[in-house]
């Protein structure tokens, strides 16, 4: 087992306990914060593996923007301090979904690759990240572009009435 | 024993210039307010000030709120703390006077200096203050914002010399980039002193509607992590304006000088950033986002397009 192995394994057990928390604490906005930790080790994943520049993304992305986002829209509405009792959590259909997704994602990988050895993939900088989507995957990328985009536009829309959503005459 | 070198390095420059940046503070801020400031302690125009400080942080009673979360509450100055050493590991003083070099260091930085909101949004939420609380909402709301130009402005830069390393970016500048790339630079200072609440950007902490934001029920030695982090905060803000936009080490005698200019250019701006907060105002909520999404934003946009311009010219 070499060092990279160990800091998988570690950074792995990180990921899953913290998400395994995420969904279990009573504390709504803790909940918040281990997907912080959750998420920072995922980061710490792509780090190990070479993916300098995803791993940072994912800093940017998620802890940085998306995480905050959902901290900052419960703490406008509610955040109690301490275990919330009314929590809405229908545990076994939970159970049921996840653990048969993780499990049938673990058989589908352990059947696809087997035992072989691949070699250690190049580092992924971002001059090779730029130029394979930028080269290869160009179109995709297009597209997933006009799909944010339209998304965003959509996002604004909806939250300026004097935009669109004509106003239903009442009664 | 190298690598000991440049940790310790780093960890000298983390103590030692806050407590300069902060002396200076007192000092600057007093005169331009017509006074002397601390004149005692060390004797000497009171330069041990702020290990006077220090000393008394340390002495006072470490006070946990009882309705607060006492976890995330402790959590939270260290979590404040920390982006900023990784930050000030990465930042270039001369040519090959870096601690950590990396290839896409301005991304890391980038990525790094927003974990600082998370921070915000644990101490708010976990000191069970509706001052704190409302302080933290408007930190996040704040951070988020600034964000994006903050990020735009360093993409241009980062687009004119074609790397996302550091040290490359102060290679590939040259004097006229300080025309080309001005209205980047100015959005990234902006944004930046934003990002690290300064006046006139303290909308979050503002002392006289809510008491002292996220920050008003820490004390001793947490709180003054919190003051650290604001101070060391300074510091790589004009570090970063330094090393993306004035040119790092460049100047007379870079070879040997390099560290030397990189220093007086980050004091310099260090000062701007302490004239700001005795000239302005402190900016309503209103005018803050305001001035986000429809100056900063646009300009660094516009900022992105030249930038392709030019550089598809040259």
């Amino acid at each position: 087992m070499t060092v990279a192995d160990a800091l998988l394994l570690a950074l792995g057990a990180v990921a899953v306990g913290s998400g395994a928390l995420v969904v279990t604490s009573a504390h709504l906005v803790r909940s918040g914060l281990y997907l912080v930790v959750s998420l920072g080790a995922v980061a710490g994943l792509y780090l190990v593996l070479g993916a300098e520049l995803v791993a940072w993304v994912q800093i940017l992305v998620y802890v940085g923007a998306v995480v905050v986002l959902l901290l900052f829209a419960v703490m406008l509405t509610r955040a109690p301090i301490g275990p919330s009792t009314d929590l809405d959590r229908p545990a076994l259909p939970a159970v049921l979904i996840g653990g048969g997704l993780g499990a049938g994602l673990a058989v589908l990988f352990a059947d696809a690759f087997r035992w072989v050895r691949y070699p250690e993939a190049d580092p992924g900088t971002a001059e090779r990240v730029g130029e394979q989507i930028f080269g290869a995957w160009v179109l995709p990328f297009e597209v997933i572009s006009i799909l944010l985009l339209s998304a965003l536009v959509g996002a604004i829309v909806l939250s300026r009435p004097d935009v669109g959503a004509r106003s239903t005459p009442e009664a | 024993m190298e690598l000991l070198v440049r940790v310790g390095a780093v960890m000298a420059a983390f103590l030692v210039l806050p407590l300069v940046i902060g002396q200076a503070e007192h000092k600057v801020m007093a005169h331009m307010q017509g006074r002397v400031g601390p004149m005692y302690a060390g004797a000497f125009h009171g330069w041990a000030q702020l290990v006077a400080d220090g000393v008394k942080f340390v002495q006072k009673e470490d006070i946990t709120p009882r309705e607060a979360d006492r976890t995330v509450f402790r959590l939270a100055p260290i979590v404040a703390l920390f982006p900023y050493l990784v930050v000030i590991l990465t930042l270039p003083l001369g040519p090959d006077l870096v601690a950590q070099s990396l290839d896409i260091g301005l991304f890391l930085v980038l990525a790094v200096l927003g974990i600082g909101v998370v921070a915000v949004l644990m101490s708010a939420w976990a000191s069970a203050n509706k001052y704190s609380l409302l302080g933290g909402v408007r930190g996040a709301a704040q951070l988020l914002g600034y964000e994006l130009p903050l990020v735009l402005a360093a993409a241009s830069v980062a687009m004119a010399a074609g790397t996302l390393s550091l040290p490359g970016i102060v290679e590939a500048w040259r004097p006229w980039w300080l025309i080309w790339q001005a209205p980047a630079a100015l959005v990234f200072f902006i944004a930046g002193l934003a990002e690290i609440r300064r006046p006139p950007f303290d909308m979050p902490i503002a002392d006289s509607e809510l008491v002292f934001g996220y920050m008003t029920e820490y004390t001793g030695l947490r709180f003054a992590f919190f003051l650290l982090a604001e101070y060391v905060g300074i510091v790589v803000i004009a570090g970063l304006t330094t090393v993306l936009f004035l040119g790092g080490w460049h100047g007379p005698f870079a070879d040997q000088l390099g560290w030397l200019w990189t220093l007086l250019k980050v004091a310099a701006l260090s000062f701007v950033i302490i004239w700001f907060r005795v000239t302005y105002p402190r900016l309503r909520e209103d005018q803050l986002q305001r001035l986000c999404w429809l100056i900063l934003v646009p300009v660094s946009l516009a900022q992105l397009v030249l930038t392709v311009a030019v550089k598809s010219l040259l």
